[in-house]
C-alpha cells in the first residue's frame, strides 16, 4: 500500500509491487484508493495547508519557456504557491550534480531526500517533472522521508505519490 | 527542440539559481562564430566536472564545447571512461552509450535526425577515450567510417585505460609501463589517424590540446565536413597526468613536449572536404 514513508529501501517499484496502480482516466489516486479528482484535490489542499514547510517542486516542463502552455502553467504554479503559502524549489535539472546540491534552492531527482530533509518538508507537489524522473524521485522520497507527496501529472500518474492526479 | 528550452519562464525566474539564468543570458547560442576566446567572458556549457584537478581531458572538453558551431542542435555521444564523468554536467543533449558502441549509436542518431528533421542542421559528435575508440570499439569506429556516416569522431587519447586504473591500450606507445601493464607495452602504438584516412574519413587531424585556438579550428572544420561530406576524425592527446605521475599543473608542459614528437600537428583533407571548408571560410565561419 502506498502509505506515507519512510518505507525504507526496497528494490522494487514499491507501490506497484504492493498492488497499487495508477488511476484510470478521469480519476485520481489517494494512497491506494481510486477517488474522484475533486476529493483528491481537497485532500491535496488539506495536506499542503496543514503540514509543515509545504513546497512545490516545478520541473523543466513548467520552468522553461519551451512553448506557450509552459509559460501559462508557470504563472499558475506561482499563483498556486501564493494561495497555499508554499515555497517553490525548482527541479531545474535532472543531471546528478557534483560535488553536491544546494538543498536550500534546488531539488535533484537522484537524491531528492536531501532537499526534503534539509528543509523539513512535510508536504510537496511535483509538477512539470518528466515521468521517469518523477517516478525515481517519488520512490526515493517515500522510502527515505515522511513527506506527503502529491503528483500533478499530465500523463498517467505516479503510484508512489500519496496523491496522484493525472492528465 | 530549440534553444527555447534554455529560456526560463518569467513567472518562475526568481526561484531558479543564477547558473540557469546565466545559461540563458550569457551562454552563446545561435552563433556559429562562438569561440574559445569567449571562455573567460561567457557562460560555459559545462558547469563543473569531477575529473582529476588539472586533467587535460577537462581542458579539451571545455575547448570543444566552446567551439561547437551549433550547440543547441548538437548531440554528443560518449562512452565509458574518464570523459564520461564530465557528461552529466554538460548543458547539451548527450547520450551515454555502452562502452565501445559510441559510433554505432551516433550513426543511428544521425540517420534518424536526418529523416525527422530534413531541413535542419543537426550535428552528431562522438567523444570517447582511446580504449573505447581504438580497442573495444574499433569495429564500430571503423564501420562508421566505411559506411560514410556523417558524424565527427573525437578520440581523447591519454594512451591508457585511465578510468579503470591504468591498463595499456592499443594507443599506449611501445615500452610504456603502467600500473597494470608492468612488463611494458609489447607492440607499437596503433596509428589510428592513418586508419581513419584509409577507412574513408574526409577530414583527419592529430594534435595535443596545448593550443585552444588550434583545437577550435580543428573541431569546426571536422564538424563542417561531417555535416556536408562524410565521417571525420580528430585525435587529441589528453595525457592522463595521474597515470604518468605528473602534478596537476604539468599537463600543459607534457602536451607541449609531445607537440614536437608523436603528436606533432597533422591534418588530412579530401578534395571534397577542401571544397566545403573553402565555402565556410568565405562565409567567415572559419
Ligand atoms: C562494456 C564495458 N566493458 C568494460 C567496461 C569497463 N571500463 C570502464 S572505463 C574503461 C576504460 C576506458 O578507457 P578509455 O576509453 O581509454 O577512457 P579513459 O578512461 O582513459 O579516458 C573500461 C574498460 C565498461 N564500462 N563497459
Ligand atoms: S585518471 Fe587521468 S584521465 Fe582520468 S581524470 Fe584523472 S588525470 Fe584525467
Ligand atoms: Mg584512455
Amino acid at each position: 500500500m502506498a502509505t506515507l514513508g519512510p518505507a525504507q529501501y526496497s528494490p522494487y517499484p514499491v507501490a506497484v509491487y504492493e498492488g497499487v496502480l495508477t488511476p484510470p482516466k478521469g480519476k485520481a489516486l489517494l494512497f491506494n484508493e481510486i477517488v474522484d479528482e475533486e476529493t483528491a484535490m481537497r485532500e491535496a489542499a488539506k495536506a499542503m495547508l496543514t503540514r509543515d514547510n509545504a513546497t512545490i517542486f516545478p520541473g523543466p516542463q513548467v520552468l522553461y519557456a519551451w512553448n506557450e502552455e509552459a509559460t501559462e502553467k508557470a504563472k499558475l504554479v506561482k499563483e498556486m504557491a501564493e494561495v497555499l503559502n508554499a515555497k517553490i524549489i525548482p527541479m531545474y535539472d535532472y543531471r546528478p550534480k557534483y560535488p553536491k546540491i544546494d538543498p536550500e534552492v534546488e531539488i535533484n531527482p537522484n537524491h531528492p531526500n536531501l532537499t526534503i530533509w534539509h528543509n523539513k518538508i512535510k508536504a510537496c507537489i511535483f509538477i512539470g517533472v518528466h515521468c521517469h524522473y518523477a517516478n525515481v524521485a517519488l520512490k526515493i522520497i517515500r522510502s527515505e522521508t515522511d513527506c506527503f507527496t502529491i503528483a500533478m501529472c499530465s500523463q498517467a500518474g505516479h503510484e508512489d505519490a500519496m496523491i496522484t492526479l493525472r492528465d | 527542440m530549440s534553444f527555447k528550452i534554455y529560456k526560463v519562464n518569467e513567472a518562475l525566474r526568481d526561484v531558479v539559481p543564477q547558473e540557469v539564468i546565466d545559461l540563458e543570458e550569457k551562454a552563446t547560442w545561435g552563433d556559429p562564430k562562438r569561440s574559445v576566446m569567449q571562455i573567460p567572458t561567457h557562460k560555459e556549457l559545462l558547469e563543473e566536472h569531477s575529473l582529476c584537478a588539472g586533467c587535460p581531458e577537462a581542458a579539451a572538453i571545455r575547448y570543444i564545447l566552446a567551439s561547437l558551431p551549433n550547440p543547441e542542435d548538437t548531440i554528443i555521444v560518449n562512452s565509458t571512461g574518464c570523459t564520461s564523468l564530465v557528461f552529466p554536467h554538460i548543458s547539451l543533449h548527450t547520450v551515454h552509450s555502452l562502452f565501445g558502441n559510441q559510433n554505432s549509436v551516433a550513426s543511428g542518431i544521425k540517420r534518424v535526425l536526418e529523416y525527422r528533421f530534413p531541413d535542419k542542421v543537426k550535428d552528431v559528435v562522438v567523444l570517447a577515450g582511446d580504449g573505447a575508440t581504438v580497442d573495444i570499439g574499433l569495429d564500430y569506429t571503423l564501420q562508421s567510417f566505411f559506411r560514410q556516416e556523417k558524424i565527427t569522431t573525437i578520440c581523447f587519447d591519454n594512451e591508457v585505460y585511465a578510468n579503470t586504473g591504468g591498463q595499456e591500450s592499443g594507443l599506449t606507445p611501445k615500452g610504456h609501463v603502467f600500473k597494470m601493464a608492468p612488463k611494458g607495452k609489447q607492440f607499437e602504438k596503433v596509428p589510428m589517424w592513418q586508419l581513419a584516412i584509409d577507412s574513408g574519413c574526409h577530414y583527419v587531424a592529430r594534435l595535443t590540446v596545448s593550443s585552444p585556438k588550434r583545437v577550435e579550428k580543428v573541431i569546426k572544420e571536422a564538424i563542417y565536413v561531417a555535416r556536408e561530406v562524410g565521417p571525420t576524425y580528430v585525435h587529441l592527446y589528453t595525457p592522463c597526468i595521474l597515470e604518468i605521475g605528473l602534478n596537476s599543473d604539468d599537463g600543459l608542459e607534457e602536451m607541449r613536449a609531445r607537440d614536437k614528437e608523436r603528436f606533432k600537428f597533422f591534418e588530412y583533407k579530401t578534395p571534397e572536404a577542401e571544397e566545403v571548408l573553402a565555402k565556410y571560410k568565405e562565409e567567415g565561419l572559419l
